[in-house]
């Protein structure tokens, strides 16, 4: 293998798993190790940068870090990023001095269409470099389907307020119920660059008999949601079934049991397992006695003169074919009809652009959504960008949030008459962590205690207030032994060929035998005579150039804890500690660009 | 040395042994001595070589004098039997163990301090008189605790890290011990674990004394130029003459080597060792051939490493004093006093 450039920042990127899996690249081990400290007003801000709702998230994100999080290669459950997250943003003191003033107008406009995450990041990060932001919504108060899909007992509103607020407040204008109808109109105003953030926002419908008959009692589930967060709607029957496995479902079972529903399921197609539902959201689901009955398929909604009595069900199994693909086919078994007064329909979202005119220059292609730059987020028409649920259908948050900081940053250098499909490196910091022979600035002793759980108020009271918040994130003391589980994985293992001297010291100390000094060879051959089996192809091997005795030095990065034994045992600073602050470069961050190669 | 402990988790696709325990399990506490010292690789071989045969931690019994090299028992097989005797004085204390218990495995754990000087004659009369043991000597020819000194395996010409030229001659206890009639005699480096951990293992599987001279440089006193105890010198002058291979139960083994380079030995409790001949000439049952090769090439300059003597049909110091099978600590009252007319049937005999 050829010697690694760990000088490329990709390299040591990949090795910060939760940091390389974050949509938005947020440097999580620096915040927990802020949290730690109890600098959360610090750990918050870091967040603040990089995701933008920090509140917001530590609530409600997917969490692509958490099944990246090295932790849980090393033992069972990762560490509670995103509930950490919470965590700065529950503890942190007023913040408004930190934020960045509205600054004076470069005189360039640019709107948006939708005020949900992808467009609010856009705005925060234009509204300071003095463009002058106007958003655009439906609905009367900003922050999207943050707002409106999701339910208050996970997300209060003051949280929504208080995070959407920090980016109206730099100066940008927003129109609230002012729902865009026309794009041509919009072009027509002479905006120097749109952006459009509106999301995904047709519920999918389920098309079999009865549906039409049963109307009044059968519910596409993010109207409905919607429907509840605005107080339109405060009831539902008693016997209410959720079709859908993912998380609008989970959402829409736990809001009808808090609206009247005392017998409500979810039944789903798949198999519980595969069920696009995040883990602790049906955990959630389950806890609040909604049971999750599976591999069922909705074949008619049973009503009675157009009273809706229940929904006849196919059996199915899953089979799969030799590529592994699975196919649901009826098990054979009697069709099953379940009874109930009221149905949410939670299987899926669509985009609609109805308003987006043919002669607008904004291609579509065959699935109806618009051609769209994945690096550059243009559209056809170089003024207009796409972001969030808009850009590449329905995601989550954090990618809207990522989407946006890129986008902002392409209408940046548009309007800066640079070539926006130029991308600048990700910033990054270089800091040794030895402070003496055995001391180094960050805490370096593993601790061994499994995840804490976060305390959720007692079901009797959750249930009763659909208001009242379910989780009541860590204290600091749970914070503080959750924040001791971060295994520092941006305290980087360092080796310099030139000053070791083969000695061993660091591959017999390693607790997690990751390094072996051995002859060179190719990737697979080296991965077969590494001291413990590799594991993870995916995770990469750290190889020096060649050393004295000829052999190299090769480090398997998947499991190493950044104890820093190895630079404690190292008799000549061979390996050191170093660490690697890596920030994406946002729009308006000076830095020197050249292209870069990926991420 | 390091503050905090090392840390509980092991990698997870880590290999068990027979008794279901991975080379972690065979560690004993964290080092305290100096980063990169040469002992704690012979440390992580013993561990290794311990994990590989499936050795009970209860069977065995470390034993040590003072020094550096006797600190080290603390660091490996940490649910053992361990005894950390006077200074020199470990051959006494492990002979005297292994003749209350003769079922335990004794491994004797000396520097050159400890064996070459204050303990010379322990050394020698515990290899002369057979004890089953493996005595290994952790040699770094310099007197690490108090900073540096020559030792008395320093080779005369080498220079301390001051710069003075040592003007003894070295004591080349390989030379002693086969000499005394060890037979089991091995000289290794820290620095090479592929051969020494079999060593190791082979030599705890042997009955009779065997002995394992291991360099190890001292990082703080002892691996500058002009030492010839340093990384560097040992690698350059390193001579092996063989390497072990496999070592195994009573599995036949199957080795791809070309014919009449492997050598099988097989020892006294059914185990093989697989030797690969890096010299072709070098007969490891031949102690005389062993002294002259060992004399031939230390005058040139170079370190012989490798198997140097087997007998592997030694007997041990039970033999020669015809003591009874089981352990003398597990005798009970009858067997040690069998009655007043046993007495007086053993007294007639010697009227």
């Amino acid at each position: 293998m050829k010697p690694t450039d760990i000088a490329a920042p990709d390299y040591f990127h990949k090795v910060v798993d939760c940091q390389w899996a974050c949509p938005a690249h947020t440097p999580v081990p620096e915040y927990i190790r802020l949290i730690a400290q109890g600098r959360y007003s610090d750990a918050y801000m870091i967040n603040w940068k990089s995701n933008v709702f920090p509140g917001i998230l530590g609530r409600t994100c997917d969490r692509p870090c958490e099944p990246a999080c090295r932790r849980g290669r090393v033992e069972e459950t990762p560490v509670a990023i995103c509930r950490l997250k919470r965590v700065a943003a529950d503890f942190k003191d007023d913040i408004t001095q930190r934020l960045p003033k509205p600054s004076a107008k470069n005189g360039k406009r640019v709107a948006f269409i939708g005020g949900g995450p992808a467009s609010l990041t856009v705005a925060r990060d234009l509204a300071p470099l003095g463009y002058h932001c106007t958003v655009f919504d439906g609905d009367p108060e900003a922050g999207g389907m943050m707002r409106t899909q999701i339910p208050k007992f996970r997300l209060p509103n003051s949280v929504i307020d208080e995070e959407t607020g920090y980016i109206l407040n730099l100066g940008v204008d927003f129109k609230g119920g002012h729902r865009i109808e026309s794009m041509k109109a919009l072009l027509a105003e002479k905006y120097d660059a749109i952006f459009v953030g509106s999301g995904a926002p047709r519920g999918r419908e389920l098309d079999v008999p009865g549906r039409k008959e049963a109307a009044a009692h059968v519910h596409i589930g993010i109207d409905w949601l919607s429907s509840v967060s605005f107080g339109h709607t405060d009831k539902i029957g008693k016997r209410v079934i959720v079709l859908g496995g993912g998380n609008t479902a989970m959402d829409c079972c736990r809001t009808a049991r808090r609206l009247g529903g005392e017998d409500v399921k979810v039944v789903v197609r798949s198999g519980f397992e595969e069920m696009k539902a995040s883990p602790w959201e049906k955990e959630d689901a389950l806890h609040e006695d909604v049971p999750i009955l599976n591999f069922l398929v909705p074949t008619a909604f049973v009503h009675d003169n157009g009273k809706l009595t229940g929904i006849t069900f196919q059996k199915v199994k899953a089979e799969y074919d030799a590529k592994g693909r699975r196919n649901l086919v009826p098990s054979g078994e009697p069709d099953q009809t379940i009874e109930c007064d009221d149905v949410l329909v939670a299987v899926g979202q669509e985009n609609a652009f109805p308003w987006i005119e043919q002669d607008c220059g904004i291609e579509f292609d065959k699935w109806h959504m618009p051609k769209v730059d994945p690096k550059t987020f243009v559209s056809t028409n170089p003024k207009v960008f796409f972001g969030g649920d808009a850009a590449f259908g329905p995601k989550n948050i954090i990618w809207a949030v990522a989407q946006g900081h890129d986008a902002a940053l392409s209408i940046h250098k548009m309007l800066s008459g640079e070539d926006i499909t130029e991308r600048p490196l990700p910033e990054v910091h270089i800091s040794s962590q030895k402070m003496g022979i055995h001391e180094w600035s960050y805490d370096n002793d593993i601790s061994n205690d499994k995840r804490f759980k976060v305390p959720h108020r007692d079901k009797v009271i959750a249930l009763k207030d659909i208001r009242t918040e379910v989780e009541l994130g860590y204290d600091v003391k749970l914070a503080l032994g959750e924040a001791h589980r971060c295994l520092n994985c941006d305290v980087q293992t360092v080796f310099s060929t030139s000053l070791c001297i083969e000695c061993d010291a660091c591959a017999d100390i390693c607790p997690m035998d990751c390094i072996t000094f051995t002859d060179n060879g190719e990737e697979g051959d080296l991965r077969q005579r590494l001291k413990a089996p590799s594991l993870h192809p995916d995770q990469d091997l750290y190889v020096s150039t060649d050393l004295k005795t000829g052999r190299v030095m090769v480090k398997d990065e998947d499991v190493c804890l950044h104890c820093g034994l190895c630079a404690e045992r190292c008799p000549t600073g061979a390996w050191d500690m170093q660490k690697y602050l890596i920030e994406m470069t946002h729009a308006g961050s000076a830095c020197p660009t050249k292209s870069r190669s990926a991420a | 040395m390091t503050y905090i402990a090392k840390p509980k988790f092991h990698h997870p696709g880590l290999k068990k042994n027979e008794l279901g325990y991975t080379h972690r399990d065979y560690e004993g506490k964290i080092s305290t001595l100096c980063a990169g010292c040469g002992h704690d690789s012979i440390t992580a071989s013993i561990i290794e070589a311990c994990y590989e045969l499936s050795i009970e931690p209860h069977r065995v019994a470390k034993i040590s004098g003072i020094g550096c090299s006797s600190k080290t028992p603390d660091y490996f097989l940490g649910n053992s039997h361990g005894f950390n005797s006077v200074h020199g004085r470990m051959p006494s204390v492990l002979t005297g163990a292994n003749l209350a218990n003769r079922d335990l495995i004794y491994l004797g754990v000396s520097g050159d301090g400890d064996s070459a000087s204050i303990g010379f004659g322990q050394f020698a009369h515990s290899i002369r008189r057979g004890v089953d043991m493996t005595y290994i000597v952790e040699n770094n020819g310099v007197y690490g605790l108090t900073k540096g000194q020559f030792s008395a395996t320093a080779d005369r010409g080498s220079k301390s890290k001051k710069g003075v030229t040592n003007t003894d001659n070295a004591i080349d206890l390989v030379a002693i011990a086969l000499q005394l009639g060890a037979t089991f005699v091995a000289r290794s480096f820290s620095g090479d674990k592929t051969q020494l951990v079999p060593l190791i293992a082979a030599a705890i599987r042997h009955k009779g004394a065997s002995f394992i001279d291991v360099i190890s440089p001292c990082i703080a006193f002892n691996n500058h130029a002009g030492s010839t105890k340093s990384f560097d010198y040992v690698r350059e002058h390193n001579d092996a003459v063989n390497r072990l291979d496999v070592l195994v139960g009573r599995d036949p083994i199957a080795v791809d080597y070309a014919p009449g380079t492997v050598q099988m030995v097989e020892q006294h409790d059914g185990s093989s060792i697989a030797l690969r001949k890096i010299d072709a000439d070098y007969d490891p049952h031949d102690r005389l051939g062993a002294q002259t090769f060992l004399q031939k090439h230390a005058a040139k300059g170079q370190i012989v490493t490798g198997l140097l003597y087997v007998d592997p049909d030694a007997e041990d110091l039970h033999e020669h004093l015809n003591t009874v099978e089981t352990p003398l600590n597990t005798l009970e009252a009858d067997a040690l006093c069998p009655g007043s007319a046993v007495l007086d049937k053993f007294n007639a005999r010697l009227r």
